[in-house]
């Protein structure tokens, strides 16, 4: 087996008397996609946040790429190449689909302390950009801003925002929260091609995408992992049975 | 004689401490349950202020100013809440600044048109002239020492009101979920202009007991307004409690610096130049405190988990 | 040509063509007045830059506008008294060197001051920025040695090679000339990419974090550029008025350059121009009516933030601002 990716180890985090993280352990493995899944209120998101930066976690270690990044806060994070979705669509409102995702190209880049050349003729974030918003198949909207994109759209932006941060690693919570039938299947398929590219650790509630899409599954329940394995592994765990599905069917 | 100057220092430290207290008590409840920044609060100190001289002035009864200092500074108070404040809560804090630093201009110049440029007098009560002995040989006014106790008893009244009454237990209510209360049927506006109305009649109060001790006069609101904001800020914004201390600490520290600095100073320097730079470092002593406790706790002492 | 744009050039020839003609028919008071309104549009051009475009709510910058008044205060100060400042390095009544001076000292004083107070938000940086420029002024007051509650005078209006700034229209050409400079840079800056991320943080710091820039910085650089425009502003208002005193330092001051900003319309290049044109105009016309006009610019800008949120260029280009 190839080092992982990302390892987290023994995470702890509490909001007073609530474990919202009890001790989780995790590895991501490249060319994988590790979905976490688990009923609602389990800290699936607050995981995310702990991972992402965003939350400090109370305990316990964080690796990426090797290098401990615990100390480190959201944006450091995203430098290594730890690029998130959120949840709840988290867009530059104002700003045209076209140059959020130049935010991301100029972070790549290097500097954003640049005062003279503007952007809005600048080959170099632009080319990049467009061709994010062509590979999410947001192309034809990139002029329109963000607050007028339907939210199917934004979750597109989104992924090509996370794209164009040429990321090591994926962190997608629920990148098809609110999407219809249509445009799930579409999104799951264009993940199943990222895969090879990029490493992804999923939060998902729609099953089929979990399914058809997970190389390996954690379930997390109150804050603890009650189980990883492959697919079939998860679905006939019978304490995931007793825990999770069997209060989903 | 030092003790006893020692303690008249920290006397008036705490009694300018409570009166910050009267002052950042209503500024904090208001942002607290309706998330309001209210530069106008110094407006209300202000009307309290005149409407105590012009009616002790008018009856001969310090008492009775005392009482239409309330009356005028609630009742301005509850006006400007339906006029204008309400319109507010949903805006951002920079409509908010703006609109509020809007009243006071209108304020202020509407109470010079009323008042005139002059300023008023207005004498302590007879029942509180006078001073007592201090130990250490000292003499302290009663007057201050009354103002003293009165804020104690009205930091204790509010506690109580919060934590004992139907009222307080809608403020409370109103500060952690707005929507929740007015599905449950309470007239959420009327709570509001009530919330704002008590804020400014401590506001107005504080200034008709100052009022005896200083002139009144325009303008006489805004030191004791950023002072109140810079207890609010050391407390925690939302927290009557972080006022409470906030108001100590600031009251205590500004005094303190003020009458100690110098003398501190003077063992290292000629006197003269020691007095004028521990006055000037005094003056600045309250905002380092600020800075040093906002950089280790950005939310105040006494933040309300959010 | 957008609509804006054409309004801003239209404002522009408006705030040069007036004094001209002012000059021209022998009425040096108005070219002193176009003179204020083009020293308050910087200073408030400066706070734009934190305020519009990075939606940092600074209620302190006034202390910038200030520090650069008394660095030209100061500076002349000593010049005409022949004291050496510290050190042997003597004043200077050399307009290039005082401007270089205010901008600098107001960065660098920024610099502590953003440092503190960004690690705050909402209301605690409101009134933090207060507190700090309250600091600020209560130790002008309180430090006799340049004059105390009293300010100083500037007894000759300092100089610029090759200008004659004792008289109105040269000064006035001076300080247009500079407000023009700024706002060209301003419309660089906003269209860079450090203008990018700090408009992105304005409107969604986690999302710009989430890219890999921390707002933290971005918004430090803006916060310390700000004051140096308002800085330079600062220099130019003492020369203008050959005074400073603490009441550069105060908090009326400071909420004035927001008012200034907000009557104009926020964000926008020339904001601050209409806003500082607005401005003036009703001090000189309602000034002239009564003594108590701040009673309707208090209406006025009740009004505005009421009923007109985009401010005069708001109303004129009819359309909200979009990147």
């Amino acid at each position: 087996m190839p080092e992982p990716i990302l390892e987290i180890r023994d995470l702890r985090k509490s909001f007073n008397a609530l474990k919202a993280t009890d001790g989780v352990s995790l590895d991501l493995y490249p060319g994988q996609i590790h979905a976490l899944i688990g009923p609602n209120g389990a800290g699936k998101s607050t995981l995310i946040h702990q991972i992402a930066g965003s939350l400090a976690a109370d305990s316990g270690t964080i690796r990426f790429l090797g290098q401990d990044i615990g100390g480190l806060d959201m944006a450091a994070r995203a430098r290594l190449g730890l690029a998130r979705s959120f949840q709840i669509s988290s867009l530059a409102q104002e700003f045209s689909a076209l140059r959020n995702v130049m935010l991301a190209v100029q972070s790549r880049q290097g500097s954003s302390f640049r005062f003279f050349r503007q952007v809005a003729s600048d080959r170099s974030l632009i080319d990049p950009a467009m061709a994010m918003l062509e590979r999410v198949g947001l192309a034809a909207r990139a002029h329109v801003p963000a607050a007028e994109l339907s939210h199917g759209e934004r979750r597109q932006l989104e992924i090509a925002i996370a794209l164009a941060l040429s990321p090591k690693a994926f962190l997608f919570d629920e990148p098809m929260a609110g999407m219809g039938p249509e445009s799930s299947k579409q999104l799951t398929s264009f993940l199943d091609g990222l895969r090879h590219e990029t490493p992804m650790l999923l939060v998902e509630h729609d099953m089929d995408a979990v399914f058809a899409l997970a190389d390996r599954i954690s379930v997390l329940v109150y804050g603890r992992i009650i189980a990883t394995g492959t697919v079939d592994e998860i679905r006939s765990d019978p304490e995931v049975r007793r825990a999770y599905l069997g209060e989903a069917a | 004689m030092f003790t006893a100057l020692l303690i008249e220092q920290l006397l008036n430290g705490l009694q300018l401490g409570v009166m910050l207290f009267l002052m950042a008590a209503g500024l904090t409840l208001i942002f607290g349950v309706m998330g309001l920044i209210n530069l106008a609060h110094g407006s209300l100190y202000m009307i309290g202020a005149f409407a105590c001289a012009t009616v002790a002035a008018a009856t001969g009864s310090f008492w009775l100013g005392l009482i239409a200092s309330l009356a005028a500074a609630a009742g301005v108070g509850a006006l400007i809440e339906v006029a204008v404040i309400r319109r507010l809560y949903d805006r951002d804090h920079l409509d908010q600044v703006l609109a509020t630093f809007a009243l006071i201009l209108i304020l202020s110049e509407g109470a010079r048109w009323v008042f005139g440029s002059f300023p008023l007098y207005l004498d302590i009560p007879p029942q509180l002239q006078g001073a007592v002995p201090l130990p250490g040989g000292g003499q302290y006014q009663l007057y201050r020492l009354a103002i003293i106790a009165v804020g104690i008893a009205v930091a204790a009244g509010l506690y109580l009101l919060i934590s004992k009454t139907r009222l307080g237990m809608r403020i409370r209510a109103g500060e952690s979920d707005r929507e929740m209360i007015a599905a449950l049927g309470v007239d959420i506006s009327t709570l509001y202009t009530v919330v704002f109305a008590l804020g400014a009649a401590l506001a107005g109060f504080a200034g008709a007991l100052v009022g005896a001790l200083q002139s009144v006069q325009v303008g006489m609101g805004e030191p004791v307004l950023i002072l109140a904001f810079v207890v609010i800020v050391i407390g925690g914004i939302g927290s009557i409690k972080g006022a409470l201390v906030g108001a100590m600490i600031v009251g205590v520290v500004d005094t303190m610096g003020r009458f100690l600095l110098p003398s501190l100073l003077a063992l290292t320097m000629p006197a003269a130049q020691a007095t004028t730079i521990g006055a000037a470092l005094a003056s600045m002593l309250i905002y380092v405190v600020m800075a040093l406790i906002l950089a280790f706790r950005p939310s105040g002492l006494f933040a309300a988990q959010s | 040509m957008t609509r804006e744009t054409t309004i801003n050039l239209l404002l522009a020839l408006l705030l040069l063509a007036m004094p001209l003609a002012a000059a021209g028919l022998g009425e040096p008071f108005y070219v002193t007045l176009a003179t204020r309104v083009v020293v308050l549009a910087l200073a408030a051009t400066g706070l734009n830059l934190a305020l519009g475009l990075g939606g940092l709510i600074s209620f302190g910058h006034a202390a910038f506008f200030g520090l650069g008044g008394y660095v030209a205060g100061i500076l002349a100060t000593h010049a005409f008294n022949a004291e050496p400042l510290v050190a042997g390095i003597p004043g200077t009544t050399s307009m290039p060197i005082i401007w270089l001076t205010a901008v600098v000292i107001a960065g660098l004083v920024a610099l502590p001051i953003g440092i503190i107070s960004l690690r705050t938000t909402g209301i605690y940086f409101i009134m933090i920025t207060l507190a700090f420029a309250q600091m600020i002024y209560y130790f002008a007051i309180s430090w006799p040695a340049y004059g105390g509650e009293d300010g100083l005078s500037i007894y000759v209006r300092n100089a610029f090679p090759g200008i004659n700034t004792t008289q109105p229209l040269p000064y006035f050409l001076a300080c247009f000339t500079v407000l023009m400079a700024t706002l060209l840079l301003f419309r660089l800056v906003e269209g860079s990419r450090f203008g990018s991320a700090l408009q992105a943080a304005r409107q969604n710091g986690t999302r710009l974090a989430a890219v890999g820039i921390a707002p933290f910085n971005i918004w430090l650089v803006a916060f310390v550029l700000s004051a140096m425009i308002t800085g330079f502003a600062g220099a130019l208002y003492a020369d203008l008025n050959r005074f400073v005193g603490p009441s550069m330092f105060s908090w009326h001051m400071s909420g004035e350059l927001i008012v200034l900003i907000i009557l104009g319309g926020k964000g926008r290049l020339f904001g601050p121009v209409a806003g500082a044109m607005i401005f003036v105009c009703l001090e000189y016309v309602l000034g002239g009516i009564t003594e108590r006009w701040q009673f309707f610019l208090g209406l006025i800008l009740l009004g505005i933030v009421l009923f007109a949120r985009g401010g005069l260029l708001g109303l004129l280009s009819g359309k909200p601002r979009h990147a």
